[in-house]
């Protein structure tokens, strides 16, 4: 039973481990929410960011919570997107929640 | 319970056999894990600190749309707006985009009140007057800036427009402000040489959460050549920019599962002659299908539950300790400007259990299946390798 408890000690390591790193992020997350979310939110709120400092590259990868959904492919008909932002950010495109049908009755159209 | 781990005993021995075959599967098999849980906890990390943080973003932003494209916007709007029941401040702004064609970066100019307030994430002051600036860490690093010095730029009719740098945003907050820099509106509104009475956009505050979006639908019905992006929206983006189906994830991911997908495809397609002879032999001396089917079943979770812990434990290691430094050329893109940033490590059970059950499983069941075909073969014949 030698490479038995070999094992299950291996396994019991990597299982403490990432107990340890649930931990560690539990910690780390408390920590963030102390520390910086309260300025983080503060500096949102005065100066009305919407966006992350991520992309640079283009008008519509800086801020892609005020671009159009069109505007990756504005250059020009049908123009294929070229910043490698684009490629990560996937359009969002708006769910429908209500849909309304009209139909014809027999009287025509409902008044 | 015993004759389980007599089983386990004799599948870790099996494995040893063939040692470098299994260790190369074990190495490959935690790197493909490694990947794809990397991508999982950046992104979900990525979208969790949007979410909370972005809350306290402006209710409303009204754009206007001229021609089907993103237009200044009237001020006047704004008090048309501001008569809405439950609109609390509407503040139109001024902001733009600026590119430095000595840095090839480009940054984002935000006009601000002049104003006293105090913020825990910037180092000196927000700019006073018309001739100071504020700038991101990301600006000041290209520009080898720091309060105090002068920061130069060109201005819109081409002439070089200097001002003073009050202070910068501390390298915390780079992740939203690494390539703001801020005026007060006025001295904005001259560097854009923007005409009197227009804005960039107009911000709304609602005092009623409930009601922002009966009040976007109101400022559409009023002003139907604006365009009303509410703070769900805004938050809504973030998540699917960042949710599993996004193009980052789906690079990524369907690479990974493609990999993976060969190793999994690999062990399915068959079993070598030498395993069919042990299964043979093991039923010849007595093992009945059922106790092959568990020997096979506990070599590929010795396999598959090591290089899940191990692939995972990495992935931590990789995104959260050392801040994610195989993905971030990913992100960057084409940016020149990118944040220095240190992921919050929020973890995601649920993605965690799903990688774990796309990733285990499968192999499991690809180890099983043609031990199980080997199994119910004549001992004779699997010896034989028939």
């Amino acid at each position: 039973m030698r490479r038995t408890k070999v094992f299950l000690s291996f396994i019991t390591f990597l299982l403490f481990l990432s107990v340890f790193f649930v931990g560690h992020s539990h910690h780390e997350k408390r920590l963030w929410r102390q520390r910086e979310l309260p300025s983080a939110r503060q500096l949102i709120h005065h100066f009305g960011l919407t966006d992350f400092a991520l992309w640079t590259e283009a008008r519509y990868t800086r801020n892609p919570a005020l671009a159009d959904f069109f505007a990756p492919f504005q250059d020009f008909p049908a123009a294929f997107e070229h910043f490698p932002a684009g490629s990560i950010l996937a359009p969002s495109l708006p769910a429908v929640d209500t849909r309304l049908s009209i139909g014809r009755t027999a009287a025509g159209f409902p008044q | 319970m015993i004759r389980l781990l007599k089983i386990l005993e004799f599948a870790l021995s099996s494995l040893g056999r063939r040692k470098f075959k299994n260790f190369s599967i074990i190495v490959v098999y935690s790197l493909t894990i490694t990947a794809l849980a990397s991508v999982l906890l950046l992104t979900s990390s990525l979208k969790k600190t949007a979410l909370n943080v972005l809350v306290d973003g402006p209710n409303i932003v009204v754009q206007r749309l001229a021609g089907g494209r993103h237009d200044l916007i009237p001020t006047d709007y704004a008090r048309i707006i501001e008569k809405i029941p439950g609109v609390g401040r509407v503040k139109p702004r001024i902001w733009g985009y600026y590119y430095d064609s000595l840095y090839h970066a480009n940054y984002t100019i935000l006009g601000i009140d002049r104003g006293s307030e105090q913020f825990a994430m910037v180092e000196g002051k927000t700019p006073a007057g018309d001739e100071q600036c504020m700038v991101g860490q990301g600006v000041a690093e290209a520009q080898h800036a720091e309060p105090g010095m002068d920061l130069l730029l060109i201005n819109s009719k081409g002439i070089g427009y200097s001002c003073e740098i009050s202070g910068t945003f501390k390298a915390k907050s780079a992740l939203w402000t690494n390539d703001l820099i801020v005026f007060t509106t006025g001295a904005l509104k001259r560097f854009f040489t923007m005409p009197d009475g227009l804005a960039t956009d107009i911000t709304v505050e609602v005092f009623n959460a409930g009601e922002v979006a009966l009040v976007a639908q109101k400022i559409k019905r009023l002003l139907p050549d604006t365009r009303p992006i509410t703070i769900d929206e805004i938050l809504h983006t973030y998540e699917s920019i960042f949710n599993w189906r996004s193009g980052m994830m789906l690079t990524i991911f369907t690479s990974s599962l493609l990999a993976f997908s060969i190793l999994a495809w690999d062990k399915a397609t068959g079993i070598s002659r030498e395993e069919k002879r042990e299964i043979g032999i093991l039923k010849a001396i007595g093992w009945d299908t059922g106790d092959v089917l568990t020997l096979k079943l506990c070599e590929g979770a010795v396999i598959s539950v090591t290089a899940f812990l191990i692939g995972i434990s990495l992935a931590y290691i990789h995104v959260f300790l050392l801040n994610a430094p195989l993905l971030v050329p990913v992100l960057k893109g084409w940016s020149v400007l990118f944040p220095r940033f240190h992921p919050v490590p929020y973890i995601d059970g649920y993605q965690i259990i799903i990688l774990g059950f796309l990733t285990i499983v499968p192999y499991m069941a690809s180890t099983v299946l043609p031990s199980w075909k080997a199994a119910i073969t004549d001992p004779e014949n699997a010896m034989r390798g028939v």
